[in-house]
């Protein structure tokens, strides 16, 4: 492709825009506007359906140097809307490659967008929020693609869950000799949870986001994990009641969205942060053992710390950059969640011991 | 936890000289040391034997003791002050060692000294080979495979299974001293022999060759509470096979997937737990197989290193002042990130940009060098860069190694299209062999139209970053296509800058100037604009203004605040023999100085090793390339109110015409004066109407006159090409042969400069004098005598102050000359004069030799020799403060005899000559300190690594000049019951004057012969005087095997004549160790502030 065809522009709703070059599908797309710190991962970050409906800037400048692999995808498909980087790798260099980062974004037909200032945009959405935001490879004027941004709903209390849960409910494969039968809730789950949960003796049953409580108790589960996901968990009102219903019939496990859906579940709040957490540096300390881990996050709203009813729930851990809620337990029932990303995908796995707290919890069953 | 209450005094040690393989980057992580724990209210005891460095300033440690770096010196130190704590992970490889002898001395057991940060067990098992290994495979990491042998007849059993080639690296040393790759069974046994001798415990390691293997480093750090963070990961674009400290590094690492990072950072957690570092940092590198992805750790450094340095300034985040604060009880996360105030440290650092770091070489001053890259470090020196992408940051890089060139090719020393073009064949051979020219031959590949498998499957680098390199030779083609600066168009010339091409390749590629490049640049609004590095990628905000310069959209230069004064300071750029840590030290203090005044003070630097490029150093720093566009951009920006060029050595001062002419405000001594300093001709006119004398001299443009005027001014003579600094390529000429075949060379290469001819001053005193004028007032800083005669280039003579034999009628006529020449040139800060003595008809004569009107190579010496911080009260004058009101009347004359030695790094290129001459040679210095000559002389060879026997065996050999002045040195150490062996011509001087003497053969008389005995540890001294030079020669081997034995040597008849007083006095006194604070009671002595409330709490 030449320069010229190449053009594509990045406009914010606030009426921002930044041109730069096609490196992925032509079209258009809009997205809420975040950034991601993590170094590598992008193909995590990509495939992972909590991004579904954002547009991703990644603030490292060089993006796709090691290509695309099939073992690093943490679902199908992309489900990011759109990725913006400043220098896409054309031509990658890793044993494990398969396929050039262009071309994957291609196959997915998702719009790709590189040279431009990603710090400036990542100082932008810093000082501004988190913003509505859209991209056109189709040569419109920085104005038309501005109005785009401005026209696309957000993500404030929609559902987003909708586009990305499995329609069928759906066995990961048996490891040997499992110990566990557990029901995955699919909000957008990432196979790196469920490969840890395998790998931890788990037989797995992955369902829809909408299955109804009876159903997954049913099953008899030894616990259910309640996923990630995308979007505003405020806007999941078909799921936060059958979470309810979930509480004290059976272990449960929540990561991200699921500490969120579980918290609204327990009669707690949720809200937007300013820009979000999304990269793999943060320390998070576990007040139950003092323990301090640097974790993976990716999440956009947060559980509101004073709205937790503190007779029934104790908060088990901080962010300690911003305070924020990062996960709790339940006094009574065998229920705990985590706000972070004990899995990694991408990044640290220093809280993947959280699988074998589950366990544990599993293994002395509802009556604990 | 908070700090710990049980301690009151900590132990720190520093890394001593400059050397290959241990740099400023300790001085730069033992400042931070000192800082952060005093700061915390603990009283720091400090031992290091460089004066050069800021660490030794009287403010920065309680009790700071210059002394010898040994066992037995610190434990002097110890026994007098002692201290609660040894904190023994700051000083380097040396300050490790030392700390590993006070422990198994017993010293620290009886004084009840606690090891903090890394404790003795946790320090032997990263140390040694064997227990690494072991404690690798405890936790399922895979190591090389390979063993450890104690002789030669175990490491060829050994050799059987391993199979060649085969890594050789001995235990316990610095810089990899010794290790090597053998292909060959010669090879190995010659190899596996000097790895013994190296290793202090005779031991070495034999590993399988993961040659081109992708190489990695962690930075990583661990507090009490067993957290560990990650501060950076670094990428080598040189594979296995080049040691770490000579390759093309990278952070963050480019070409790894998610997992196989988090891999690899699992398994950097796992490292440090197993070995038990208990707090602080570590350094571990790992070898993946490129095909295969097998991963091995290859080593770990339990300490701070010079990777921790540059990781902090790829990061921004301090490790060596977190590391301090870990080792008295603080957790990571009770500790701020100084630069968000936000975030804790125990938030992984994340970056925004690309990190470039090339080693600096000078195999030029080294002809008989192997320049091959090796497991052993060569490279003296090294420059950072940081872009927003690979190809900016490594063409910056490229220009910050200030050697000529301007980026990747596309300068004035580009062989492309030229004669010297290298054929297709020479350029595969400079890619199969590890070579510090092989960027440039990467370029020249690309430029034939090798493909990247082609140049993967002879250098094993990356095929990652050989696309980068391509993609840059691409845009160069495309740039040159459009044959004008007119004719390019805006997006390509936008593009050319943010792929890093500097203002002076887009001149040669359009065939135009610098400053019309610059010009039409920002006529057309491509600026450059400068990116803060925060820790976190933007995430949060920075208050630490620390910036690069790249081509982007948004700028974050701080604005200027109105009402304050800002004042640019240029550095020094890489360390390289003849410019290094003392003008980092100059630099330093002018900034401290100014912010002490007020002033908003930027430091422009490339220099990670440097405390001038630690971030609270000034108040804005600039890590960019010291060149004319890199500097303008900068002060395009900022609008600084001053510039100060004198304080950098030769880099700022090279760009000094440039910047004025630019208009930038030059402060200080004026830019034409430094200018005429240096044009011979307008000097010697200086000379004559100040009625001072220079060696009689004269310029040759022909072979013709170069004889016309040898015979004219007699020999000796001093002989150089005019276009080379710094002492390259001169020579001391004693007879019309030896001047014919130099004179041939020159010609040859002078490419029609004139060669300058001077009068060679024998046997002459050669004395340094620093001074400070504020044009009014001249006071002198210190005088210097050197112990080497004139003609061994000042900065590898040791010199002594105050002056140990000159007559008070030469040093007043040194006075006076000094003041005149600053008067006259209209000095403002600081000068150095280099004078000679030599006896005529019995009657000293003075000359001159040298006049810079610039910071010198000796003023940290001067500083601690006299307690007065002159590079500080410089910078004062600089900005119009008079000597007067600074209350600097007159010369401070030291207390104490001080004397500097000179460090060389011979060790690291063996089998070369160690004879000293005109062109510089030492990487370092150390300092000793003494009420009398003798002493001061002795712990100054001490600390230099020459121990000087109090009994046993010495050889004497001296050339003929020199052997009417043996005798008299032979006789004393007979008389002192030395055992004496020389050679035939020396035995027979010796025997003549009456003095026993065994007689011993020459290398080719047969055995056994001196080398025999060198091998045999039966010679420990070598007393020996060049008659001619060269590896090749006998003496020359001789010296190259003193060197690779371990045993010290002599080279000139006046350090033979010192040793002989030293030797004399160390068989009748002990050393005796004194700080820095009791020598200067009024020094001012500062307690930094207290640091802010920690995060957490």
């Amino acid at each position: 492709m030449s320069e010229s065809t190449r053009e594509a522009i990045l406009a914010l709703e606030d009426g921002r825009f930044f041109r730069g070059r096609s490196f992925g599908a032509p079209g258009e797309c809009c997205g809420e506007l975040v950034f991601n710190t993590s170094m590598c991962g992008y193909q995590e970050i990509l495939t992972d359906p909590s991004y579904a409906g954002q547009i991703v800037t990644m603030t490292y400048p060089h993006i796709g140097n090691y290509g695309v692999n099939a073992h690093d995808v943490e679902s199908r498909r992309i489900q990011a809307v759109a990725l913006v980087v400043r220098d896409g790798c054309e031509v990658p260099s890793n044993w494990q490659s398969e396929m050039k980062l262009p071309e994957y974004l291609c196959q997915n037909g998702i719009v790709g967008l590189e040279g431009v200032d990603t710090r400036a945009i990542t100082r932008h959405i810093r000082e501004a929020g988190a913003m509505k935001a859209a991209i056109s490879t189709l040569g419109r004027s920085p104005e038309e693609v501005v109005e785009m941004a401005r026209g696309w709903p957000g993500l404030v209390g929609r559902d987003m869950v909708q586009y990305v849960t499995r329609s069928e409910p759906e066995h990961w494969p048996t490891p040997e000799n499992p110990r566990f039968r557990v029901v995955v809730y699919d909000f957008g789950v990432k196979n790196s949870i469920l490969q840890f949960l395998a790998r931890g003796g788990c037989q797995i049953t992955i369902v829809p986001a909408y299955t109804p409580a009876e159903e997954v108790l049913a099953q008899k589960p030894d616990g259910v994990l309640l996923s990630n996901g995308p979007g505003d968990p405020a806007g999941l009102t078909r799921i936060i009641p059958e979470v309810r219903k979930l509480i004290g019939q059976t272990p449960l496990f929540g990561i991200c969205l699921g500490v969120q859906v579980l918290a609204l579940a327990l009669s707690g709040k949720t809200f937007k942060l300013k820009f979000g957490h999304r990269g793999g540096n943060h320390p998070v300390q576990d007040l139950t053992t003092g323990r301090i881990e640097i974790t993976s996050q990716n999440h956009g709203f947060c559980v509101d710390i004073d709205s937790l009813p503190k007779d029934e729930v104790e908060v088990t851990h901080v962010n300690l950059i911003d305070g924020t809620l990062e996960g709790f337990r339940h006094r009574r029932w065998p229920i705990f969640a985590v706000q972070f990303h004990p899995e990694g995908g991408p990044g640290p796995y220093d809280a993947v011991h959280l699988f074998d707290r589950f366990a544990a919890v599993m293994a002395k069953g509802t009556a604990a | 936890m908070p700090r710990r209450n049980d301690l009151h005094k900590i132990l720190i040690i520093g890394s001593g000289p400059i050397v290959i393989g241990q740099a400023c980057e300790f001085d730069y992580s033992g400042t931070q040391a000192c800082k952060a724990l005093r700061q915390e209210g603990y009283e720091v005891v400090l031992v290091n034997s460089n004066p050069a460095t800021i660490m030794t300033d009287p403010e920065m440690a309680d009790h700071t003791y210059i002394e010898p770096l040994t066992w037995e010196v610190v434990a002097k130190v110890i026994e007098k002050e002692r201290p609660d704590a040894l904190l023994p992970t700051l000083g380097g490889q040396t300050g490790l060692n030392i700390a590993m002898d006070l422990h198994r001395q017993g010293v620290l057991d009886h004084y009840g000294v606690e090891m903090i940060g890394a404790n003795a067990k946790a320090i032997e098992k990263a140390e040694n080979r064997q227990l690494f290994k072991e404690a690798m495979e405890r936790i399922g990491l895979e190591v090389c495979r390979g063993c450890i042998v104690h002789t030669l007849t175990e490491a060829r059993e050994a050799m059987q299974e391993i199979g060649l080639p085969c890594v050789i690296r001995p235990s316990y040393t610095l810089g990899g001293t010794g290790s090597n790759v053998a292909y060959n069974r010669e090879q190995f046994e010659e190899l596996v022999s000097r790895g013994l001798a190296a290793s202090p415990i005779c031991e070495v390691l034999l590993e399988e060759s993961v040659l081109g293997w992708k190489e990695f480093e962690m930075e990583v750090m661990r507090d009490a509470d067993d957290v560990v963070v990650i501060i950076c990961s670094i990428e080598n674009f040189d594979p296995m096979g080049v040691h770490t400290g000579d390759s093309i590094t990278v952070a963050p690492i480019q070409t790894l997937t998610n997992k196989e990072y988090q891999r690899m950072r699992d398994a950097s957690i796992a490292v440090i737990r197993e070995i038990g570092v208990d707090t602080g940092g570590s350094n571990i590198q790992f070898a993946i197989h490129p095909q295969t992805g097998r991963m091995v750790v290859i080593e770990m450094n339990p300490r701070v290193s010079r990777s921790s340095a540059l990781a902090s300034k790829a990061t921004g985040f301090p490790i060596a002042k977190i590391a301090a604060k870990l080792a008295v009880g603080y957790r990571l996360h009770e500790l701020p990130n100084d630069i968000t105030r936000k975030t804790p440290a125990s938030f992984e650092p994340t970056i925004d940009y690309v990190v470039v770091k090339i080693p600096r070489f000078t195999f030029e001053k080294f002809p008989e060098a192997d320049p091959t890259l090796t497991t052993q470090m060569k490279s003296v020196g090294e420059t950072m860069a940081i872009g927003r992408t690979f190809k900016e940051a490594f063409q910056k890089a490229l220009r910050g190694l200030e050697i000529g060139r301007f980026g990747l090719g596309c300068d004035s020393k580009d062989l492309w299209d030229t004669p010297q073009q290298p054929s297709i064949e020479q350029v595969r051979q400079k890619l199969a062999i590890p070579n510090a020219e092989r960027s440039w031959y990467l370029r020249y590949a690309f430029k034939y139209g090798m493909t990247i498998e082609e140049v993967f499957s002879l250098t094993a680098i990356d095929p990652w970053f050989l696309r980068e390199v391509a993609e840059l030779v691409e845009m160069e083609d495309r740039l040159r296509q459009y044959g004008s600066m007119e004719n390019t168009p805006d997006a390509d010339f936008r593009r050319a800058k943010q792929d890093g091409f500097s203002d002076r390749q887009l001149a040669v590629l359009w065939d135009t100037t610098e400053m019309e490049v610059r010009r039409e640049r920002c006529r057309r609004g491509i600026v450059a604009t400068f990116k803060a590095v925060d820790t976190c990628a933007a995430e949060f905000e920075a208050y630490t203004p620390y910036y690069y310069s790249t081509y982007e959209e948004e700028d974050e230069t701080p604005p200027k605040k109105p009402g304050v004064r800002r004042v640019m300071i240029l550095g020094g750029g890489p360390n390289r023999i003849g410019q290094g840590i003392e003008f980092d030290y100059c630099c330093c203090h002018a900034s401290f100085a100014l912010r002490e005044l007020g002033i908003e003070t930027i430091m422009v630097n490339s220099n990670p090793e440097t405390v001038s490029t630690d971030f609270d150093t000034s108040d804005i720093l600039f890590f960019e390339p010291l060149t004319t566009e890199d500097v303008l951009n900068i002060y395009d920006r900022v609008q600084a109110d001053g510039v100060i060029v004198q304080f950098g050595g030769q880099t700022p001062l090279n760009l000094a015409r440039a910047l004025s002419n630019a208009g930038l405000p030059i402060l200080g001594t004026s830019v034409d004066t430094i200018e005429d300093a240096e044009d011979r001709e307008k000097f010697k006119l200086v000379l004559e109407r100040l009625g001072l004398r220079q060696p009689a001299n004269g310029i040759a443009r022909t072979l013709s006159q170069a004889r016309q005027e040898a015979a004219r001014l007699g020999f000796p003579l001093l002989v150089r090409p005019s276009f080379v600094l710094g002492g390259r390529a001169m020579e001391i000429c004693y007879d019309q042969n030896q001047f014919e075949r130099f004179m041939q060379e020159a010609f040859a290469a002078s490419d029609g400069q004139p060669v300058l001819i001077d009068r060679f001053l024998n046997d002459a005193t050669e004395i340094d004098v620093d001074a400070v004028s504020d044009g009014q007032q001249v006071v002198v800083a210190g005088i210097m005598e050197h112990i080497e005669a004139a003609g061994i280039h000042s900065g590898d003579s040791a010199c002594v102050i105050p002056p140990y034999s000159l007559p008070a009628g030469v040093l007043e006529e040194i006075r006076q000359a000094t003041a005149a020449l600053a008067r006259h040139l209209n000095v403002r800060g600081l000068m150095n004069i280099q004078y000679a003595v030599q006896y005529e008809d019995g009657r000293p004569v003075l000359y001159v030799l040298e006049v810079n009107p610039r910071a010198s190579r000796t003023v940290p010496f001067v500083s601690k020799a006299t307690g007065v911080p002159f590079a500080k009260v410089a910078a004062k004058v600089m900005i119009g403060i008079p000597l007067a009101e600074q209350g600097i009347l007159q010369e401070p004359i030291p207390n104490r005899v001080c004397v500097k030695e000179s460090v060389f790094p011979f060790t690291k290129f063996i089998g070369v000559d160690t004879v000293l001459g005109p062109e510089m040679k030492s990487t370092g210095e150390v300092m000793g300190v003494s009420r009398h000559f003798p002493m001061a002389f002795a712990k100054s060879q001490l600390a230099a690594g020459t121990v000087l026997p109090t009994s046993g065996c010495i050889f004497l050999s001296v050339a003929d000049r020199d052997k009417g002045r043996i005798a008299p040195i032979a006789r004393r150490l007979a008389e002192m019951g030395y055992r004496l062996i020389a050679t035939r011509g020396t035995a027979q001087v010796l025997r003549d004057a009456g003095i026993q003497v065994e007689l011993i053969k020459k290398v080719q008389e047969g055995h056994p012969n001196l080398i025999d005995l060198m091998r045999s540890g039966e010679v420990h001294l070598i007393m020996i005087t060049p008659s001619g030079k060269g590896a090749h020669t006998d003496e020359g081997r001789i010296r190259a095997a003193a060197v690779r034995y371990s045993i010290p040597y002599l080279t000139t008849i006046r350090a033979m004549e010192a040793a002989v007083q030293a030797m004399n006095i160390l068989r009748q006194e002990t050393i005796e160790v004194e700080a820095l604070q009791d020598r200067f009671p009024d020094a001012v002595r500062k307690r930094p502030e207290k640091s802010a409330p920690t995060a957490s709490s």
